[in-house]
């Protein structure tokens, strides 16, 4: 008896729910659907301020030239600053220890301060705050530039291959399958190891060349969807050129896929550079990138763990968020996806097939 | 089928003569093999250079040079590969086949340990999804996936070797320590069992208490630097084995089933100190493998004298019990080594390394000695390992299970009025298994070539060192053997996998309708 009251009730509720979930898009562009959903994905929300905060706290701290621009950092030291290394008062009679606190007064800590050189320093007195900064934008920015060419190359050649199928499309996915077949590690060292002294714009632009595959072969899947659909014909016999249907017609509706493997490969690729540099085979001295500072200090851990602690917490944040991010993305594209309801909702649910009932 | 799979291995074929192509002209662009020597004033720098020259054919431009290279390789057909030779003058061929042992001894456990863990915890958290267990493994398999592997490994060597080594010394858990574990494990168990407030403070407080009173228990035995289990808590160990093994496949209820598994806990205790006797210091790989099968056919002969009807679950149920049972007493008696090994000159009471993969000081008579210096190598890089391969068995087996779960044929048998334990492990899990199935043959070919950061920061010599030196040494050959290698591995494995996800699912037929 009682279970049958209550798979009755579950009935009436899902109803109520589909009544709220249609009112609530009513009127509403996809856009503005999309972005309603993401942003009630509360982790999503959170680590994309968490992003957004490191990123313009990271990159406004150094002094920067940007073409005949000179920008100030609000950062006392340069990462090529030598400040007097301090010593004395370290644990354990280590040198350049942080200079951080953050346990306040009351807690039996030293109070909240940054002191002079608040993540310490390296072995011959450079800030390691600074360094930490510059590594951080070198990763960051690698991460980018990769995430941008292997996006315009995988759209591209997935667009293609899916829109004109036949020979076009054999021809560019076994291409595909080519590079697939080779380990990204692997091409990277292969890479890294030759150009790595050209500087980090120029690896990172190499390693975008050959990060894109997986990228096309969902957008080639989806394309090849999409392209069969009515509004593709229409588009068709209206007169639009084959660049009007793939960029104007099938690609907006293509671009959730996109984004969602964008942002997932994003945070691989700063794992990818850190893993590089790390190896030896990707930005190197006297350039700084997280994994190179890593790589440069883990015999010191025991001794002055602070120079393996910082480069570590700023990957895992940004690895963290952007996989969070993603993983808001995807339920916000996702069509299938439906909320959780929370009690409040249900109570209106339940109101609306009442009031509904009653209308019968 | 057969035109199919002929055809797939031509498009194979096809697939590594082009990655092959571009990955040797492009390491052949990236990396001059004589470039340091001719900036070398050295007068043997010259001979060097004109050898190398001979020897690795330079003097071909590498997109001919590459046919060479071909050309050896294909009598891989005709019986007689040859991969070339590296800078050092050594064959290509042998150099892989020393270092293929040691990587698959790296890898094999860390990837079974990453994949049971993976699936257990993912079905748990599917089966409780939406609740704060569900939420913290998802926050979790997203942390793992975000840790840089050499990051973890530096943790690892100081907080698991260097503080455990540390402790050993003195050897006892501290007050602090026994209440923090304690009330994880509480937080653990309870989050998973807890579904009502009541369950949830219940279970809490028991594996709370159960959690601190064992580590007093072990504290006071001393069981740190003398660990073992002895007969009673195997056979009691061994007993829950059955309860749960019986509980899980078949259920409770079945007591044939019941009585099977718990007479394999009943031959575990009678034979603990028979078998005592086999493990002397010269026992074999040999005999542990044979020691398995009788286990197996034990097990068999049991439940067919126990089941007239339906053996086949039966059977299984069995097995698995008298397997895990099994692998109690050889834990057993590798803690019972565990005194001696430490109090060896070479360890020096300070067992887990943090290098190495093996310690070469140890004298080498003792099986057991030997096999647990090998075991205790192997503890780090398979944490390491596991810690950042499992994420994606959680949330790939989470997906699926919940995807299953959906399904009509979930529905059907709950409305057949079949128990939820049938439901979720004959009806759903099994139907989640298919797909992971293929994407752990694909990882398995993957990890061969795979775990270059891993051999590198815990100093094994492998697959991934060859392919750093290869890569630092510019030693095209070398890196061309290592890659070819890997690469026909993971194409074919590809091709398995399909195979493999057409056998489990009828409803995918490969190569229909061309």
């Amino acid at each position: 008896m009682k279970f049958g009251r209550k798979k009755e009730l579950e009935t009436t509720i899902e109803s109520g729910e589909n009544a709220i979930a249609n009112k609530e898009v009513e009127g509403l562009s996809q856009g503005q659907i999309v972005l309603r959903r993401f942003l009630r994905h509360r982790a999503a929300v959170i680590s994309l301020s968490v992003i957004t905060g490191i990123l313009l706290f990271v990159f406004s701290s150094l002094d920067m030239k940007i073409g005949p621009f000179q920008y100030r950092g609000w950062w006392k030291f340069g990462i090529d600053d030598l400040p007097e290394l301090r010593y004395g008062d370290c644990p354990g009679g280590t040198v350049g220890c942080p200079t951080i606190s953050v346990i306040p007064k009351f807690l039996g800590g030293n109070g909240i301060s940054l002191g002079e050189h608040p993540f310490g320093q390296d072995d011959i007195g450079r800030d390691y705050f600074a360094l930490v900064m510059k590594g951080t934008q070198r990763s960051v920015m690698v991460m980018v530039v990769i995430g941008l060419f292997a996006a315009t190359i995988g759209t591209i050649v997935g667009a293609v291959a899916g829109y004109f199928r036949g020979t076009v499309d054999n021809v560019l996915m076994r291409f595909t399958d080519f590079i697939i077949t080779i380990p990204s590690v692997v091409i990277g060292s292969v890479i890294g190891a030759r150009i790595g002294n050209l500087g980090a714009g120029v690896l990172a632009v190499y390693l975008g060349l050959f990060a894109w595959t997986g990228l096309s072969r969902l957008v080639r899947g989806e394309f090849l969807k999409l392209r069969e659909l009515e509004f593709v014909d229409a588009a068709r016999v209206a007169g639009a050129s084959t660049r009007r249907i793939i960029f104007k017609h099938i690609l907006p509706n293509a671009v959730g896929v996109i984004i969602v493997s964008v942002t997932l490969l994003l945070s691989g690729a700063i794992l990818l550079e850190t893993a590089l540099s790390y190896l030896g085979f990707g930005v190197v001295p006297p350039d700084v990138s997280l994994g190179l500072l890593i790589s440069q200090y883990q015999d010191a851990f025991t001794t002055r763990p602070w120079l393996f602690w910082y480069p570590g917490l700023f990957i895992i944040s940004i690895a963290l968020s952007i996989n969070f991010i993603g993983d808001g993305l995807r339920d916000a594209f996702d069509p299938r996806q439906r909320r959780r309801l929370s009690k409040k909702d249900k109570a209106r649910a339940k109101q609306i097939t009442r009031e509904q009932a009653k209308v019968e | 089928m057969l035109a199919y799979i002929v055809r797939r291995l031509g498009v194979l074929a096809v697939i590594l003569f082009g990655s092959s192509f571009i990955l040797f002209n492009m390491a052949a662009i990236a990396g001059d093999p004589i470039g340091e020597l001719r900036l070398s004033n050295d007068p043997r720098a010259q001979q060097e250079i004109i050898d190398l020259t001979n020897r690795l054919r330079l003097d071909v431009p590498p997109p001919l040079r590459y046919f060479i290279w071909l050309k050896g390789v294909l009598g891989v057909f005709t019986g007689n590969p040859d991969f070339g030779l590296t800078r050092d003058n050594m064959s290509v061929s042998h150099e892989i086949a020393s270092a293929i042992p040691v990587t698959i001894r790296l890898v094999t456990a860390a990837t079974f340990v990453a994949i049971i863990l993976g699936i257990a915890l993912g079905v748990t958290s599917a089966l409780r999804q939406y609740t704060r267990f569900d939420y913290s493994m998802t926050f979790f398999a997203f942390l793992l996936y975000s840790l840089p592997i050499f990051w973890v490994a530096v943790l690892l060597k100081q907080f698991l070797a260097i503080k455990f080594n540390d402790f050993l010394s003195h050897s006892t858990v501290h007050r602090n320590s026994i209440l923090i574990f304690s009330l994880m494990s509480a937080i653990f168990w309870g989050s998973i069992f807890g579904r009502a407030r009541k369950t949830f403070w219940i279970t809490f407080m028991s594996a709370a208490l159960g959690t601190a009173s064992l580590l007093l228990f072990m504290n006071s035995l001393e069981w740190y630097t003398n660990p073992r289990l002895g007969p009673i808590t195997v056979f009691i160990l061994s007993v829950g084995i059955a309860f749960g093994v019986t509980h899980l496949s078949v259920g409770l209820s079945n007591k044939t089933a019941l009585y099977a598994s718990l007479t394999m806990s009943g031959l575990t205790l009678v034979t603990y100190f028979p078998i005592q006797r086999l493990f002397t210091p010269n026992s074999t790989f040999l005999q542990m493998v044979l020691l398995a099968i009788i286990t197996i056919i034990v097990a068999t002969f049991v439940s067919f004298f126990f089941g007239r009807i339906d053996r086949g679950p039966l059977i299984r149920t069995t097995i698995l019990t008298a397997f895990l049972s099994a692998s109690l007493i050889i834990t057993d008696k590798y803690m019972r080594t565990w005194q001696p090994y430490i109090q060896e000159d070479a360890i020096n009471y300070r067992p887990v390394p943090t290098i190495g993969q093996v310690s070469d000081l140890l004298p080498k008579e003792d099986y057991w000695i030997r096999t647990l210096d090998i075991l205790i190598h192997l503890f780090l890089p398979t944490i390491a390992l596991t810690l950042i391969s499992f994420a994606g068995y959680t949330r790939f087996s989470r997906g699926t299970l919940l995807e299953v779960l959906n399904q009509d044929y979930i529905r059907t048998a709950r409305a057949k009025g079949l128990t939820e334990r049938t439901v979720i492990m004959r009806h759903a899990f099994r139907n989640t298994l298919i797909p992971l199935t293929t994407i752990i043959v694909v990882d398995f070919a993957g990890i061969i070539g795979g775990a270059i950061i891993t051999e590198r920061v815990f100093g094994w010599y492998g697959m991934g060192t060859l392919f750093n030196r290869a890569i630092q040494g510019q030693d095209l050959n070398l890196l061309m053997g290592v890659f070819f290698l890997t690469a026909s591995l993971s194409v074919l494995a590809n091709l398995i996998a399909d195979l493999l996800y057409s056998a489990l699912d009828p409803r995918i037929r490969v190569g229909a309708g061309k």
